[in-house]
């Protein structure tokens, strides 16, 4: 059976969905579950629209998060081919209404919160985001390196070691992504062990760099537990809820 | 104290709560919303036998809080931490005078916690030692992420907290916890980032900063702060209830707190009534750090564990402690930065 024109649409926009993380647990929100529903439905005037629900853990998550998965998924949605309209709504969430009417509206997640005075202030979410990119390339530096150690490496030759002689991994592959993200070369001439302005770090330095990427991975691992936990859980009370 | 093994340990429970979250209590759907979140906090971590209904969570009698807590939970001092919550219930969530007239009604048990907010500008500095006089306070629980009006939150070193960090200095309140994790309000800021403490404990070496949920989700960042701040410590609640649903990465945490920082750091804590302190007493006595990670992260004694469960947190809050629970006094440093050598992998 060949699948209809709505279908593999659907399955393209899920795709696409993979490539939104969050920022914080530096995952793809379908890999999270955050996904609860994706629709498609044709337009009159032609084209296709996608709806996509999201659900996040908690009531509470914080807003600037949310937002930023928002407005990421709606983007993503949007530019998958064939797609004419993107609606993304965050569902359950204590700031569902400003956050959904703001990606809506493209306005940004000051003006999303006017009651509160925030401000348009994209500039203060981009920053957030920066940093959150910056974690999650030294957690999966960590992941490399641990990796390359329990292989034999010997940590003083890290300082030394290039992108061209880290063998292919599912790490690398992934470190690689993330150094690209933050514009850092990955040449295979180019060092492994660079700051995330893309700055070598010296063999002097980089025990205590690496000791506290080793803290910074066990601290996105662990959040991203606690996060599917409560969700499940949530999700658990929520249908228990619903049938009275 | 719970004694195992031939080892005593004096229990003190560093963060504990008497709230109204009953539907009648509620303001507005936030409230709603705020009880079920950290019910299902509740829920997921909790053992089974330990899940309470939704409806025994929203309010428990004072009588359950002390049969939890001192019959059978082995506590002999719980620290009550104020969570007002005034826009979300009727009431407040949890005041200081709520959990005061416990405090009061069941003397020697409670130690009474106040609370701040800067932005309450000279007034709440008079209001601040009134507070402190009618409970003898000797320590305060500060949220830096709430809104109010057109604020977006605050921070530690803001020149008025500066001012309301002095006058507990004057007025003998020593212990400031510092909330830095789940929020409670919108925010546009990073309300996790806990680098204003680090600004705050140098400006104020003789306060002690006590950093609720040991950051998280931000573990690393505290610790960064932890380790160069010797007046900066752990507090334990929602890090403790992993013991029991991910003890691996339980292992990890107090490894990374007992790297960073030092067994004299750290402060455990159920946040009852989110968990109870019986099966986490219980259960840390019982823990071991995994074998395989005991090359990186060292073994857990029963001094380090009885530092933890009590005498860390009695401490700071000047509690006696009987004879037969304490540790031989031996000198150390908690000034002392990071391992000079560190032991990067297993």
């Amino acid at each position: 059976m060949t699948a209809t024109f709505q279908e593999t649409l659907a399955m393209r926009a899920w795709k696409a969905l993979d490539t939104v993380v969050d920022p914080e647990l530096d995952q793809s929100i379908t890999e999270l579950g955050f996904v609860a529903a994706l629709s498609v439905t044709p337009i009159e005037s032609g084209g296709h629209e996608v709806h996509v629900l999201l659900r996040l853990p908690t009531y509470f998550c914080a807003p600037n998060f949310a937002y930023l998965m928002v407005a990421d998924a709606h983007d993503a949605v949007l530019a998958v081919h064939g797609v004419k309209t993107a609606r993304v709504e965050l569902a359950d969430h204590f700031a569902s209404e400003e956050i959904n009417a703001g990606v809506a509206a493209e306005e940004g997640f000051g003006s999303a919160f006017p009651r509160q005075g925030v401000g348009t202030d994209r500039h203060a979410l981009e920053e957030l985001r920066l940093t959150f990119r910056r974690k999650a390339h030294l957690a999966c530096l960590e992941r490399t390196c641990r990796q390359l150690v329990r292989a034999g490496w010997q940590i003083d030759a890290l300082a030394d070691t290039t992108i061209g002689e880290v063998p292919d991994s599912p790490e690398r592959e992934s470190l690689l992504r993330r150094r690209a993200e933050l514009g850092i070369s990955n040449g295979p001439e180019a060092p492994l062990f660079v700051e995330s302005t893309g700055e070598r770090v010296s063999a002097e330095q980089l025990p205590a760099k690496l000791r506290f990427a080793k803290a910074v991975r066990i601290s996105i691992e662990g959040n991203s537990g606690l996060c599917r936990g409560l969700l499940d859980t949530r999700l658990e009370r929520m249908a228990e809820e619903a049938q009275g | 104290m719970y004694s195992k093994d031939g080892e005593n340990y004096f229990i003190v429970d560093s963060h504990v709560h008497f709230w109204d979250g009953s539907p009648a209590n509620q303001s507005n759907r936030y409230g709603k919303g705020f009880i079920e979140c950290f019910y299902d906090y509740h829920r997921n971590l909790s053992p089974s036998e330990w899940v309470w209904t939704l409806e025994k969570f929203g309010k428990y009698s004072e009588e359950t809080m002390i049969h939890d807590l001192f019959e059978t939970g082995y506590v002999d001092k719980a620290i009550f931490q104020p969570t007002y919550l005034s826009d979300f219930y009727v009431n407040g969530f949890n005041t200081t005078e709520d959990d005061g007239a416990v405090a009061e009604r069941n003397p020697g048990k409670f130690i009474v916690n106040g609370a701040f907010d800067p932005r309450d500008g000279e007034a709440g500095l008079d209001g601040l030692e009134e507070l402190a006089a009618r409970w003898n306070l000797k320590g305060v629980k500060l949220y830096t992420a709430e809104w109010k009006g057109d604020s977006k939150g605050w921070k530690l070193s803001d020149p008025w907290a500066y001012r309301y960090l002095e006058k507990c200095e004057a007025l003998g309140i020593k212990n400031v916890h510092v909330h830095k994790g789940p929020t409670i309000y919108p925010l546009n800021r990073d309300a996790f980032d806990v680098a204003d403490v680090d600004d705050a404990a140098s400006a104020f070496p003789n306060l002690n900063f006590i950093v609720e949920h040991v950051g998280l989700p931000r573990l690393e960042d505290f610790c960064w702060i932890a380790t160069q701040e010797p007046n900066v410590y752990g507090g334990l609640a929602v890090a403790m209830p992993f013991i029991h649903t991910r003890p691996r990465y339980f292992a990890q945490i107090i490894g990374e707190l007992l790297y960073w920082l030092d067994e004299n750091r750290i402060t455990f804590a159920s946040d009852y009534a989110i968990w109870s302190p019986k099966w986490l007493v219980e259960a840390f006595v019982d823990f071991q750090i995994p074998e395989d990670m005991q090359s990186e992260y060292g073994v857990l004694t029963p001094d380090i564990k009885r530092k933890i469960l009590g005498l860390n947190a009695a401490k700071l809050y000047d509690i006696e402690v009987p004879e037969s629970a304490r540790v031989a006094e031996a000198p150390v440093d908690s000034g002392e930065a990071i391992g000079s050598a560190p032991e990067v992998f297993a």
